[in-house]
């Protein structure tokens, strides 16, 4: 079983330029504003297909989160994290939370984008807890 | 007006299952082939009074054209032949198609029939794999995420927004394995406690092992027809009183609620077409692939207040004795989960009850029943309601 590796459109490739330069970009709809995750060709709110790359600040909260303990594959050392992180811009995400101890996450604790290469040729967004957001808020 | 328009105008005449949990004997098809003729015999019919195929395909055996491969198996040349494949949801889903087709005039009577053999012919990382392959392949499946890990991030959001703790999840485990447990042909009969799902396995934290479905063999079919065409059946015929569906997303990272399912959705149309409200039902039999998907059907289909649904299991209410049975037959938790066809059983088991003709395991009174079946992670769903007559 083949690693799981993302093979881009020509419509997802601008996605996977910016993480191979330590960006995270998002679509943004000319037409109603709404900020799309993942790269469409089309606006999942208003079916627009006038669509602009913005870079993102790389911010989020974690939305859920689990602690996997018997991995998907050979290719996944376990235990690893997999959240749902909310960014700041509006989307919803699935990623991995790396460099953090389980014990300190919670939902709705701010985290920060890292990138990860994952292939030759691609290059994949990670979350850290990112206190400093938080402490912040308070 | 319902959902379809079909409500009330269809029965379900005939009904057989397989052998369950782990079958190596016989290969999907054979079992798909096997429990396709089991319940048209069980209905009364021969071959040639059925003209009407609905399957889903096999994990552990596909082929490009499956209802048409059962068919040519047996020799049959059914006027409408198809295969459904929209995941766990497709058991009531073919249900509905095989009622409007035969409501169109492409069919009189159709078996719906799955079958499916995860356990005995696939390797135990084969079918994991093949599961987990439901996500994204761009943006979920390089993470690593598998089914469980799907399950736990919606477990973990019920968990910070109503404050449902584990225990309370592992209730839904309990109540499944206590009915299993009166069930001779149930996967796993042994009684469980609490403290045994908390302390078994950790799978992907707040899951344990035994929060999650089994891997099982298993095959089951049901033969429809039209009710004024039931009156000759050998069985009490069962109406088909209402039916929805609910479709959110397909992806979970692309859930806009992560605690409130299309099950509210389906469920309403169900209910609405039957004329029937929550507590107008006797039997549940719910899709209980994780033991938070089963919590939150019970919310979302109206049995309890949204955000209750670890009290309500807490209070025994499913459990044998209390007053809204649940997944009599121990659902895909304890009796068996062969993927796809996982919601039939719930469905031959509440016909059974509803039939009378459960034995030991029979309850009083099961007039009307309520079956919920999903696909995906919790991304569509479709309920029936039945009701029994007289």
């Amino acid at each position: 079983m083949a690693k799981p590796t993302p093979r881009p459109t020509p419509t997802e490739q601008p996605f996977y330029d910016a993480c191979a330069r330590g960006e995270l970009v998002l679509q943004h709809c000319q037409n109603c504003g709404h900020v799309l995750f993942y790269p469409r060709t089309h606006c999942d709110a208003c079916q627009s297909d006038q669509l602009a790359w913005k870079t993102a600040s790389g911010a989020g909260t974690i939305a859920s989160y689990t602690v996997v303990r018997r991995g998907v594959s050979a290719d996944f050392e376990a235990p690893y994290i997999i959240a749902l992180i909310d960014l700041a811009e509006g989307p919803r995400m699935m990623s991995q939370i790396i460099d953090s101890d389980s014990e300190a996450l919670a939902v709705g604790l701010s985290v920060k984008v890292g990138f990860a290469a994952w292939s030759e040729d691609i290059t994949l967004p990670v979350f850290r807890l990112h206190p400093a957001l938080d402490a912040e808020d308070a | 007006m319902g959902a379809s328009g079909l409500g009330g105008k269809f029965a379900l005449i005939g009904m057989a299952e397989s052998d369950v949990g782990i079958v190596p004997d016989k290969s999907p098809r054979e079992l798909c082939v096997q429990v396709t003729l089991d319940a048209i015999k069980d209905a009364g019919l021969t071959l040639a009074e059925v003209d009407g195929l609905i399957t889903c395909n096999a994990f552990a055996e596909p082929v490009m054209y499956h209802a048409e491969a059962v068919a040519e198996y047996i020799g049959w040349q059914p006027r409408h032949c198809v295969t459904v494949n929209t995941g766990g949801g497709t058991t009531f889903m073919a249900l509905n198609m095989a009622a409007a087709a035969i409501q169109a005039g492409m069919a009189n009577t159709i078996v719906v029939a799955m079958a499916d053999s995860l356990r005995s012919f696939m390797t135990r990382d084969q079918a994991m794999v093949v599961q987990s392959s439901s996500g994204h392949p761009h943006y979920e499946q390089p993470y690593g995420p598998t089914v469980p890990a799907y399950y736990a991030l919606i477990a973990r959001a019920h968990m910070d927004q109503f404050g449902t703790t584990e225990a309370q999840f592992a209730e839904a485990a309990v109540s499944c394995r206590s009915w299993a447990s009166q069930h001779p042909k149930a996967q796993m009969r042994d009684p469980i406690s609490i403290e045994d799902v908390m302390n078994s396995r950790a799978i992907a934290d707040p899951l344990k092992v035994l929060d999650c479905s089994l891997v099982s063999d298993g095959g089951a079919a049901v033969v429809i027809t039209r009710k004024d065409r039931a009156q000759d059946s050998p069985h009490k015929p069962i109406t088909l009183l209402g039916y929805g569906e609910g479709h959110a997303y397909e992806h979970i990272s692309q859930a806009n609620n992560l605690t409130t399912s299309a099950a509210v959705q389906s469920g309403r149309a169900a209910y609405a077409e039957a004329g029937l409200a929550p507590d107008d039902i006797d039997l549940l039999q719910l899709y209980d692939c994780f033991t938070p998907a089963l919590l939150i059907q019970i919310e979302d289909l109206g049995f309890c207040e949204k955000g209750e649904g670890g009290a309500w299991l807490a209070s025994g209410i499913s459990r044998p004795g209390g007053s809204k049975p649940l997944n009599t037959h121990g659902g895909m938790l304890s009796y068996c989960h062969p993927g796809n066809p996982g919601a039939m059983f719930g469905l031959t088991e509440a016909i059974t009850q509803m039939r009378g003709n459960a034995g030991d395991r029979q309850l009083p009174n099961m007039s009307t029943a309520l079956c919920h079946a999903q696909g995906g992670i919790m991304s569509s769903h479709a309920t029936i309601i039945l009701g029994a007559e007289g």
